[in-house]
């Protein structure tokens, strides 16, 4: 494990949640100052229905610019982007979303490895991806690919967890670089921010 | 760190060999398509047709053409729904075809018509709106297995009845089983929605535009397309539409950001209902 002082410099980072991730994220992304520059690109697992409002929920709790993807479009410092409904989300290499209707993964479309998976090939050791609570087993390939391109994992302590499935998953398939809880999560993005800027 | 970034670069290099060699064997254009997709596609059809590397699937494939057709099943993806977002249906039926009501005839582009639904759905809207006799639609597709099965209109009963639900959400007039007859787990289509659809093999990126058309839906293909290509598809789709012709597109997709982005206007933005300006 590392400690805070062998933090990388990163370029943007990823987040996926599933059951009780609403509130998780809340936590982690509410106390992130105006301006974070970080663009983070999160796929939270939601029921299904085609128009979510989840951009608009956490643009009232936010401080950074918050979109919801549309095909193409060019990830930005300082935005918070949540993945649309229906479609999976990957990074293309460009550093460009794009969006997909294969098959579920894991009975999920957007799937959280398909973004995270895509991610690691467009940045490399520049990422740093988050995985939170979640009753499934998406993300932990994700996750284990990120490592394998040398980005940085962070996996909400299963302890702690709402739903302690998915944090479990990944950690039976990578060593993750942090285990942390929420505050701990949070804390880790400032400190990263601040080594980017 | 440094071997996995060297080990990427080796599977990417085999990435656009492939996409190449399935260019230049069998004229199959993925060079524009949305990298990330391909890709995964790609690695799923590594392990379908137990191939170590993309290397070993280019070999396979170059050399024969029924392992190429399997490849191109894979490749392309044939995921579609009736009345996918019946909101849109809904809004073609009431904005749309009024519009569409005053011409003597009609000609409907379904570009990217997968295994067909978007045809059926179309044709079972015009019916009921009296304007399937006097409208021509051309449903195209790159995959001719993907075309087959639309031209047989054979779908599971199982997914038929969340279509039914989509179908009544859109406005639907009559009892969505009048279209069709159901046996042995499957609901075989009305023939007589498809007298007026010929089905064709057409590419987006290599083929040209083949009439005027007055309606043009595409929905859920631009997405798979990179920036160059989906311009390509958009001026194609300029060039085929009548003066003030309709352009209906998937419900993440824009002309806004294209080269043609000022060529076309939103009749319902929200639905992805365009006009060509």
């Amino acid at each position: 494990m590392n400690s805070a002082a062998d933090l990388p410099s990163v370029e943007a980072i990823v987040i996926g949640a599933s059951a009780g991730g609403v509130e998780a994220l809340l936590n982690i992304l509410s106390p992130l100052r105006e301006g974070f520059v970080l663009p983070i690109i999160v796929v939270l697992h939601l029921p299904d229905e085609r128009r979510s409002h989840l951009a608009e929920v956490f643009a009232r709790r936010v401080a950074m610019r918050v979109v919801e993807v549309n095909d193409k479009t060019v990830i930005e410092a300082g935005t918070l982007y949540f993945a649309t409904p229906g479609y999976h989300l990957s990074v293309e290499l460009d550093r460009s979303f794009s969006l997909s209707l294969e098959d579920r993964v894991h009975y999920s479309r957007p799937a959280i490895d398909f973004l995270f998976e895509s991610a690691a090939d467009a940045y490399g050791p520049t990422l740093a991806a988050v995985l939170l609570t979640g009753a499934n087993r998406d993300g932990a390939s994700g996750m284990a690919r990120i490592k394998d391109r040398g980005g940085l994992t962070i996996v909400q302590d299963p302890n702690e967890a709402q739903v302690a499935t998915m944090p479990l998953a990944a950690l039976a398939t990578h060593q993750p670089d942090h285990i942390l809880p929420i505050r701990g999560i949070g804390r880790l993005l400032v400190e990263l921010e601040r080594i980017a800027c | 760190m440094e071997r996995n970034h060297s080990l990427e670069r080796s599977s990417e290099i085999e990435l656009r060999l492939l996409i190449e060699a399935i260019y230049l064997k069998y004229s199959y254009d993925f060079r524009d398509y949305s990298g990330a997709s391909i890709k995964r596609r790609v690695n799923h059809a590594l392990s379908q047709f137990e191939c170590a590397t993309i290397s070993a699937l280019q070999e396979k494939v170059l050399h024969d053409p029924t392992a190429f057709m399997q490849l191109l099943q894979l490749l392309t993806i044939p995921v579609s729904e009736m009345f996918r977002d019946p909101s849109h249906f809904l809004a073609i039926r009431q904005e749309v075809v009024p519009l569409l009501k005053t011409y003597p005839s009609i000609k409907i582009w379904i570009a990217g018509c997968s295994t067909g639904e978007e045809v059926y759905s179309m044709a079972i809207l015009l019916r009921e709106e009296g304007l399937l006799d006097r409208t021509i639609i051309y449903a195209t597709d790159i995959n001719p297995r993907s075309l087959d099965k639309a031209k047989q209109g054979i779908f599971s009963m199982e997914n038929v009845r969340a279509y039914t639900s989509n179908y009544q959400q859109a406005g639907g007039q009559r009892s969505f089983a009048d279209y069709y007859t159901a046996a042995y787990g499957y609901a075989i289509f009305d023939k007589s929605l498809c007298e007026n659809v010929t089905f064709a093999d057409h590419s987006l990126a290599t083929d040209s535009v083949f009439s005027e058309t007055q309606l043009i839906s595409c929905r859920n293909v631009l997405i798979y397309f990179n920036k160059k290509l989906q311009d390509r598809a958009f001026g194609l789709f300029h060039e085929s539409l009548c003066h003030r012709g309709f352009l209906v597109l998937g419900s993440k997709e824009t002309p806004d950001f294209s080269a043609f982005g000022n060529q076309f206007e939103p009749l319902v933005k929200q639905e992805r209902i365009y006009r060509k300006s």
